[in-house]
């Protein structure tokens, strides 16, 4: 790897590099190969698969761990849900702490029927009660009551999963330890010999991973699960601590618990061997999409338009998706500052009825402050949101203000990933981001515009006291690009970019560029008038002239004629006089006869 | 009136002793006012459910009130005497 040392570039690298060495992963879940490899039993809990590759080790225990409402139960219980209705493997589920009733109430709000998977003997669910005032230890005794209840759960239903939530519960009821913890290996070696992938829940401890240093016994694979709060934005996490004869993801991934469960951020491969398209769409600016060679942009790029305030990107991008929509296809529209509502009327005061594509089912927004969650749970949802919709466009406005959720390191790797997510699904995305007014320089404050593929600029030209907009198109990869400053005027028709006006002192916009152009068309009514005013003076004198001619040319036939009667007068005298001296000549010699 | 049940999981050591001692001590201390019924789990699993039962052997004290677990094999016969509520004589 090339390492260029400027400071993000290195904590970009080194995640890059991080996520890299833990993803030379592809997920294979049905795998037979001849060295008896680790069979896995898969949670059905999105993304959770794919981290593991796999799922959980089967026939043997996990030990999932954290502090309290993590979401240890929920991670259990859909373990068993999911495996009873997608994987048609029957589960028993041990609780410690809750009763059936609550935890039947407490999933009906995800959609799982736990009393109806109960009727069908899918799932069975006992309910182990350990009061300590009730008990008193009298002598040697050894667990095998709770086998014995296991054993027949299990077998009543021909469970192949099992749940322990949380077994530490017998710590505080029973004061044995000796006994206590020689019953709890026996126990997880029995779970081993039955054959059933269980998981145990396990409270997170002061300096072990769990209260009671379950760890010791539960071994084969240990995940982490992580609930922080930073700046006062809390943030699922789960980490996959330990998995004995396996490869697995070590990074923490965040995870989001919402109406349908939990849902893991899925690795993607990082390899940057994506498919890529020569496709190109249009920009929805005709005048934007001659500037660029390929008119448009390519399918599956990613283009960030960034601008001060007030410069017009949610119209360029809500103008993308408008013209995304025209052409049949879908697009998801993330506004993180204004709601959609409002950008619907925004849109429609230039033009572009966006209100029309939500009712068809084409467009679909999805607003969130950006403050509601965290960096990663923005990452979550967004892939969720994305999955469910199938959108062949995605536009996120604007992504400046994820920076109050995360540093610029941690934004930029985020867009990293979602960069990617969205190259592999050739899913074209626009980003908005403001730049600041004071900052003169030509980079994002995220440091983004290294990432994107297409990059536009507006920019406030201040001239002759008042501010126009001009765009230019920083770099497009792949295709070539005007480098000119056009302006860029909103109107009530649209977005347009007008053509750069050459004024004699240069490059004129706004009201001097109107200026100009009355000028010059003034200049241009002035010359047809000229002209036409010397075209009726030719015309006259013309005429004159064609008079003078026809004057001269009778003067020229009259004096013709003369000549022509001097000629005959003059051929007639000589003919008379021929004559005459004939005449003369013959009387003359007449008389000798 | 006492009703005791005793849970076992088959003939265990415990299982045996405990038995043995709890004839012994309800002989001794309430002469003939009590019923000891014996519920082998390994027979009939689902009865442990009821009174949720985890450790064996458990005797289960159900009348009179308030409902007592005894684990163990019943050795420590203070403990026993005290958790069903009766005053040693």
């Amino acid at each position: 790897m090339v390492y260029i040392c400027t400071k993000n570039s290195v904590s970009l690298y080194c995640s890059l590099f991080r996520i890299i060495m833990s993803d030379t992963l592809t997920p294979n879940l049905n795998h037979s190969n001849p060295l008896n490899t680790l069979n896995k039993t898969p949670t059905g809990i999105s993304g959770l698969d794919q981290i593991t590759l796999g799922g959980l080790p089967t026939g043997r225990p996990t030990l999932i761990c954290g502090s309290a409402g993590c979401g240890k139960t929920l991670f259990s219980l859909e373990f068993i849900i999911r495996g009873a209705q997608e994987f048609n493997e029957p589960g028993v589920f041990i609780a410690f702490e809750e009763k059936a009733e609550e935890l039947a109430t407490n999933v009906a709000s995800l959609g799982f029927d736990l009393n109806k998977l109960q009727e069908d003997k899918k799932i069975k669910i006992d309910y182990i009660h350990v009061d300590r005032s009730e008990i008193e230890e009298t002598g040697e005794y050894d667990l095998e009551g709770l086998f014995i209840r296991l054993d027949y759960a299990i077998d009543s239903i021909g469970a192949k999963r099992v749940v322990l939530d949380t077994i530490e519960n017998l710590f505080s009821g029973l004061s044995n330890q000796t006994i206590l913890r020689a019953e709890l290996r026996r126990l997880f070696q029995w779970l081993k010999d039955k054959g059933v992938t269980a998981i145990i829940t396990g409270e997170r401890g002061e300096s072990s991973l769990t209260r009671q240093g379950l760890e010791e016994y539960v071994s084969d694979c240990v995940i982490l699960l992580d609930h922080r709060i930073i700046n006062q934005i809390s943030t699922r996490r789960l980490r996959v601590v330990k998995y004995r004869g396996s490869v697995h993801g070590t990074n923490e991934y965040p995870f989001l618990i919402d109406e349908e469960g939990i849902s893991v951020l899925p690795v993607t491969s990082l390899k940057l061997n994506k498919p890529v398209s020569s496709e190109s769409t249009s920009s929805g600016i005709n005048a934007l999409d001659e500037m660029l060679s390929k008119r448009g942009f390519y399918r599956g790029s990613s283009i960030l338009v960034s601008g001060t305030a007030g410069t017009g990107k949610t119209s360029i991008a809500a103008s993308f998706a408008h013209e995304t929509c025209n052409r049949g296809e879908k697009c998801l529209f993330f506004a993180f500052e204004e709601s959609p509502q409002q950008i619907i009327r925004n849109m429609h005061s230039i033009g572009m009825n966006l209100e029309k594509h939500v009712d068809d089912g084409l467009l679909q927004f999805y607003s969130s402050r950006p403050t509601l969650y965290g960096l990663e749970m923005h990452l979550v949802a967004i892939h969720k949101a994305i999955r469910k919709f199938n959108p062949s466009v995605v536009v996120l406005d604007p992504i400046t203000n994820l920076i109050t959720v995360g540093t610029v390191s941690e934004v930029k790797a985020m867009l990293v990933r979602l960069i990617d997510f969205l190259q592999e699904e050739q899913i074209t995305v626009m980003f908005t981001a403001l730049t600041l007014n004071t900052v003169i320089n030509e980079q994002t404050d995220e440091g983004v515009s290294s990432l994107v593929d297409a990059w536009l600029l507006i920019k406030d030209i201040e001239l002759n006291g008042e501010r126009n907009r001009g765009l230019y198109i920083m770099k497009s990869r792949g295709m070539q690009h005007s480098n000119q400053v056009r302006e860029f005027v909103i109107t009530s028709d649209g977005l347009d970019l007008v053509d750069v006006y050459l004024g004699p002192e240069g490059v004129l916009i706004g009201s001097a560029r109107e200026a100009q152009k009355l000028l010059e068309e003034t200049g241009q009514v002035l010359h047809t008038h000229a002209i036409t005013r010397k075209d009726r003076e030719l015309l006259r004198k013309r005429k004159v002239l064609q008079s003078k001619i026809d004057s001269l040319q009778t003067e020229f036939e009259s004096t013709e004629e003369e000549l022509n009667k001097i000629y005959i007068e003059e051929d007639l005298k000589k003919e008379i006089m021929e004559q005459n001296r004939q005449k003369v000549t013959d009387i003359r010699r007449g008389g000798n006869k | 009136m006492y009703e005791l049940r005793l849970y076992v999981a088959g003939k265990t050591t415990k299982s045996v002793t405990a038995l043995s001692n709890l004839k012994k001590y309800c002989e001794e201390h309430m002469q003939g006012e009590y019923s000891i019924e014996v519920i082998d789990l390994l027979t009939h699993p689902q009865l442990a459910e009821g009174d949720q039962i985890l450790a064996i052997p458990t005797l289960v004290k159900k009348v009179p009130e308030p409902v007592r677990k005894i684990i163990g094999d019943l050795s420590n016969k203070e403990k026993v005497l005290v958790g069903l509520d009766i005053r040693p004589k």
